[in-house]
């Protein structure tokens, strides 16, 4: 401004801004959304927890280590040991076959795809993602263990002496934890591949272009710049990808044939997991049946919100990556 | 330079072996190697009488693996050869990623495509036995319609507040608890919000059986999504344009409807489309609370439905060759369906891209 005002204009408490009822309506309703969604979380966790002491307190076997689940008997007796173990064997197993995975397709698409082949490889990836669960349920069970039970034969004939690929039936039809978890490394591969590439994008240039410049190869360049540096941002994908597996309901209730067995040999059909007793059990359940199964849905809950918050926690250090995409 | 100092041609410059220039494989080297392992794994293959071609396969890749370090590691040496074997188990990551979409993508058509017809879109299950051919799921996309619809109802304005609140007015304690528990919701299990309504809603609140129970969990599976995209198209936005706004005396609840949310605006539709695909897949919910139905139901308020996700976990269920068949149907509309909205997605997100 080049013209100056003749006259200062009388000081106003500019401490104090002008509030319109708009604004104060405005105010008041994007609040109230996320009050309402902590509201929410509180409730869910309210509900559950009551739910669950109703149905723990009725419970005649040890809640935390007996293998049946019979809250129909009299007096009820039942308890998560084979869902915990049958949930954590088949994550587990997932994360072992999607991580490593994972980060490769991460690092084809972001590091050794053609330039113009990038963007129409990371779209496969995101229709990956978009598949329903319940699809990737029907071609489990109809598709992927017929074609699986080759692999599992010929693990128990080579490594049968492991224990764990040991097949007390031998050839018997392949709907065991094993299979449940490669089904569950195909569902969770998108979104570890879809948090690394973020990551692996974020690689400081100047960082890689260094290295290409004192003479390393692209394998030199990824294993001593990039992936040092993407390391918390793998850790927390893998971490969500956890999440979503012990979480999966429909994929493991159409392909795992559940039982209330606890065997350390997971190419057997036994066991069963959290979210998939919830599923199968619930449309025949008693009343109290139903609150012992909102028992074991509250267990998952917790055990996921810890692995969500823990891959949050870590991605929330890096304050550069958001993590929108997950 | 030496060439340049000395003036001598470059052409006249004997091949001597520079300590800076390293023997490289020739450009056929790598298709030579693979023709070589592809040819033994079919001939070890043949020899072993090998019935899976997926054994074969993986005998070629191994042999190759191995081929290109041995080879590279005597032409380029060490460092190069971990180099090129690096990049081929990159590339094999990425083909063994294709493989199963591939076949989910080829068997759900092709065992869809075969039940599907005018009559499967057209009829519902009324009356249709286990082991009989036909019926269809016009129920059930009336079930799925309804369900998302009334669950997008709801969970896209709570939705968009919310990101409102979390980018235009969030400060302190309670911004800062919001956006955790939008991170910690994404990860709920659906089977579990599932669980959370059954409890609240039919055992507490004595609703029955309903499409809208199912959308209520549906709606708390969704929120988190929609704040999520939402959040990071507003931050998108230039402080720019509402500084302006403000500056000619706009009130700031007017800036946003008018300034924020249509410079946003396909970003914000493109997050509440993907949003609605991600929940149409959901099943576990629809399992506990819709509880599924052989016949048309249009009232969503009252009695069960089914829903397309459902209508395939039934069919499933029941073991029938018949059921298969109206089960890979049902997936292959279900998938179409998503596709169709992640392909809307991607359209709007094109139709409504910032111009440079």
């Amino acid at each position: 401004m080049t013209t100056t005002a003749p006259t200062e204009a009388p000081p106003r408490p500019a401490s104090k801004p002008v509030t319109r009822p708009g604004d104060r309506i405005f105010v008041g309703l994007s609040r109230g959304a996320g009050v309402l969604l902590l509201l929410i979380m509180a409730a869910i966790a309210a509900f559950l927890a009551v739910r669950s002491a109703h149905a723990i307190s009725g419970d005649h076997g040890n809640f935390l280590t007996t293998f049946d689940w019979n809250p129909q008997l009299d007096p009820p007796v039942f308890g998560i040991a084979v869902l915990l173990y049958g949930t954590v064997v088949s994550s587990v197993i997932a994360m072992v076959i999607a991580v490593p995975v994972a980060i490769g397709i991460a690092l084809f698409i972001s590091h050794y795809a053609p330039r113009r082949l990038a963007a129409p490889l990371a779209y496969i990836v995101d229709l990956l993602a978009a598949v329903p669960s319940i699809v990737y349920g029907l071609w489990g069970a109809l598709y992927l263990v017929p074609h699986l039970q080759g692999l599992t034969s010929w693990l128990d004939t080579y490594f049968g002496w492991t224990v764990v690929f040991d097949q007390s039936d031998k050839g018997v039809v392949a709907r065991s934890l094993f299979t449940v978890g490669v089904l569950l490394a195909i569902m969770i591969l998108p979104i570890i591949t879809n948090v690394s590439r973020e990551v692996f994008r974020q690689v400081p240039k100047a960082q890689e272009e260094a290295a290409l410049a004192l003479g390393a190869t692209r394998w030199e360049v990824v294993r001593m710049s990039v992936l040092p540096f993407a390391r918390s941002g793998i850790i927390s994908a893998s971490m969500l990808g956890l999440g979503r597996a012990l979480g999966e309901t429909m994929a493991v209730a159409t392909v795992l044939s559940s039982s209330s067995v606890l065997s350390a040999h997971i190419l057997d059909p036994n066991g069963g997991t959290f979210a998939q007793n919830i599923a199968s059990k619930f449309g025949e359940a008693t009343a109290f049946g139903r609150d012992a199964l909102i028992a074991s849905g509250l267990v998952l809950f917790v055990i996921t919100l810890l692995v969500n918050g823990a891959a949050r926690l870590i991605i929330a250090r890096r304050s550069e990556y958001s993590g929108a995409d997950a | 330079m030496s060439e340049t100092v000395t003036g001598r041609p470059l052409e006249a410059r004997p091949l001597a072996p520079s300590p800076l220039v390293h023997r490289r494989l020739p450009a056929w080297g790598p298709a030579a190697i693979a023709a070589t392992a592809i040819a033994l794994g079919v001939v070890i293959g043949l020899a072993a009488d090998l019935s899976s071609h997926v054994q074969w396969g993986l005998i070629a890749l191994v042999l190759f693996v191995a081929g290109t370090y041995v080879v590279t590691a005597r032409v380029e040496g060490r460092r190069q050869a971990k180099d090129r074997v690096a990049t081929s188990m990159v590339w094999a990551c990425f083909v063994v990623a294709v493989i199963p979409l591939y076949s989910l993508v080829e068997t759900t058509i092709a065992k869809g495509g075969g039940a599907l017809d005018g009559t499967f879109l057209t009829h519902s299950m009324a009356g249709v036995l286990d082991n009989d051919k036909g019926g269809g799921v016009y129920h059930a996309i009336i079930g799925t319609l309804e369900q998302v619809g009334l669950a997008s109802l709801i969970a896209v304005p709570i939705g968009l507040l919310t990101a409102v609140y979390l980018v235009e007015y969030g400060r302190g304690a309670l911004a800062t608890a919001v956006t955790f528990f939008v991170d910690v919701m994404t990860g709920i299990p659906s089977i579990v919000s599932g669980l959370f309504v059954y409890a609240f809603w039919i055992q507490v609140l004595k609703f029955g059986y309903s499409g809208f129970a199912g959308a209520l969990a549906l709606t708390i599976l969704m929120i988190p999504i929609v704040v999520r995209s939402t959040e990071e198209m507003l931050k998108l936005v230039p402080n720019e344009l509402r500084e302006a706004s403000l500056a000619l005396g706009v009130p700031k609840w007017r800036t946003i409807l008018k300034v924020v949310l249509p410079t946003s605006l396909g970003g914000v539709l493109t997050g509440v489309v993907l949003a609605v695909a991600r929940i149409a897949g959901e099943t576990a919910p629809i399992l506990l609370l819709v509880f599924g139905n052989q016949y048309i139901n249009t009232d969503p308020f009252h009695g069960p439905q089914s829903s397309l996700p459902y209508f395939i976990y039934e069919q499933y269920v029941l073991g029938t060759d018949q059921s298969y068949a109206r089960a890979w149907g049902a997936a292959l509309v279900l998938i179409a369906f998503v596709m169709v909205l992640n392909l809307v997605a991607r359209l709007i997100a094109r139709w409504k891209a910032p111009q440079k």
